[in-house]
């Protein structure tokens, strides 16, 4: 819990916040449908390289960024260690009984791209961005308003909850618990978890009455004043001109 | 684990996870009155917060994934749940994708839904011994649910995946046994210190 949000942020200014929040959710879906669809290794290490290179514009810390890629990688490991093995094609080395196939390695070698370029894209254009700022964009983009006073409302109860979370948490180290395989570690946990969700639960009645004695008809109107501008403009340019041009280079290649 | 990240699943599944998303999410919202917005937001953020602690097994630990236990607190309302506990996580960690949160959005609330909404009717009159095992049960299938579902993802979206399924799957059944023991010891947690969580009527029922 101790590092949760914003912290690949090393300075608070960074220009993307200058962008409309919509520019940058688009800008990232648009971005990660063109990793997709790339088909060379070549055309995504260059995008790869290009990401990169953006890290530290977009105010990140290019050393927290790895670490952080480091702990996503888990469902990827599966996949990218047993391709080469399990993918039939021309056999290219040997490890025991096992072949190791061109074409698995191929497709695992993608896959690991695509996948980590993709997470790249979220860090870079989308870690820092408020929730309250991302919440706002999504509903100037059509999403349905129950839906984004949900994101709306989570995101905030979410930094609560931690703190309830680590409180809890303190108190069981005080009384020196540590987590093992055993059953009095799964029945404290049980409780610890039950009685989170308790707290949450009251927490949510004081403020659903909180709420209804100041008149919450379950709408909030949303004051955003983010708009799309030259800045914006100017950004999109350039990233439909990068994208073109790795599209581009991936079809010759 | 369950979150699959851009880049692996085809096109085709990425856009009809998409749709049966928006499909469930559609009809959560749609039962879901505009003022229980507020308690279904912060539940959810309980069980996001939940979520984050590791639960050791073994030599490693484990994320619980909770769709059991939120479609048991919040029956159909576990979809919109999910849903944004993903968001965010895809948001504030890069876990999951943006292009897959729909396909992972499915996977992991729709068994839990269906199972808890399968669930209830036994649980209603049950003894407390009979209520807690249920839980359990549907906890653990949840997940197991999920890993079926993640594999039928990969599968669907290439061949080539098919000899990986045997070994992705397995890892998810230590992740189904803690589930289920937590779920269940939640769920007696529940009954003894606050009954009326366990699909109460303080809570969005689902879309009669």
């Amino acid at each position: 819990m101790s590092e949760t949000f914003g912290s690949l942020r090393l300075s608070g200014n960074a220009r993307l916040d200058a962008l409309d929040a919509r520019t940058r959710v688009l800008a990232a879906f648009a971005a990660i449908v063109c990793v997709l669809v790339l088909r060379s290794p070549l055309a995504l290490l260059c995008a790869l390289a290009i990401s990169l290179a953006l890290i530290p514009l977009a105010g990140l810390s290019i050393g927290r960024v790895l670490r952080r890629l480091a702990h996503v990688e888990g469902f990827l490991v599966i996949l990218v260690v047993l391709l080469p093995f399990t993918v039939a094609g021309a056999p290219i080395a040997h490890i025991g009984p096992l072949a190791l196939s061109q074409e698995g390695l191929h497709l695992s070698v993608l896959l690991l791209l695509r996948a980590n370029l993709s997470i790249l894209i979220l860090f870079t254009l989308l870690s820092g961005m408020e929730p309250v700022s991302s919440a706002h964009a999504l509903a100037r983009l059509g999403v349905p308003a129950k839906l984004v006073h949900l994101v709306l409302f989570s995101a905030r109860y979410v930094t609560l909850i931690g703190e309830e979370a680590r409180r809890l948490h303190d108190s069981l180290r005080a009384r020196a618990f540590v987590p093992r395989t055993s059953r009095h570690t799964a029945r404290t946990l049980a409780h610890f978890f039950g009685q989170l969700l308790v707290k949450a639960l009251e927490r949510a009645e004081r403020v659903d009455e909180a709420m209804r004695c100041r008149a919450f008809n379950g709408r909030f109107p949303l004051l955003s004043t983010s708009t799309f501008g030259a800045r914006d403009a100017a950004f999109v340019g350039l990233l439909a001109c990068a994208l073109a041009l790795i599209l581009l280079a991936d079809r010759i290649a | 684990m369950a979150h699959i990240p851009d880049g692996i699943l085809s096109a085709p599944v990425l856009i009809g996870g998409g749709a049966l998303c928006i499909g469930g999410l559609a009809l959560a919202l749609k039962g879901l009155d505009e003022r229980d917005i507020p308690k279904t937001a912060i539940l959810s953020a309980g069980f996001f917060v939940v979520s984050l602690v590791a639960v050791p097994i073994g030599p490693t630990s484990v994320h619980l994934l909770l769709g059991g236990l939120a479609g048991l607190i919040l029956g159909l309302g576990a979809f919109p749940a999910i849903f944004v506990g993903l968001l965010l996580q895809a948001l504030f960690f890069g876990m999951g994708g943006l292009t897959s949160l729909g396909v992972n959005t499915v996977n992991m609330a729709l068994p839990g839904v269906l199972l808890a909404l399968a669930a209830r009717p036994l649980m209603a009159q049950a003894p407390t011994s009979r209520c807690v095992a249920l839980a359990g049960m549907v906890g653990a299938l949840s997940v197991l649910g999920t890993a079926a579902l993640l594999c039928l993802s990969l599968w669907l979206s290439s061949p080539a995946y098919a000899p990986t399924l045997a070994i992705i799957a397995a890892t998810y059944l230590p992740l189904a046994a803690a589930e289920g023991v937590i779920t269940a010891l939640i769920a007696g947690y529940l009954g003894k210190v606050k009954p009326e969580a366990l699909f109460a009527g303080t809570l969005p029922e689902p879309a009669e």
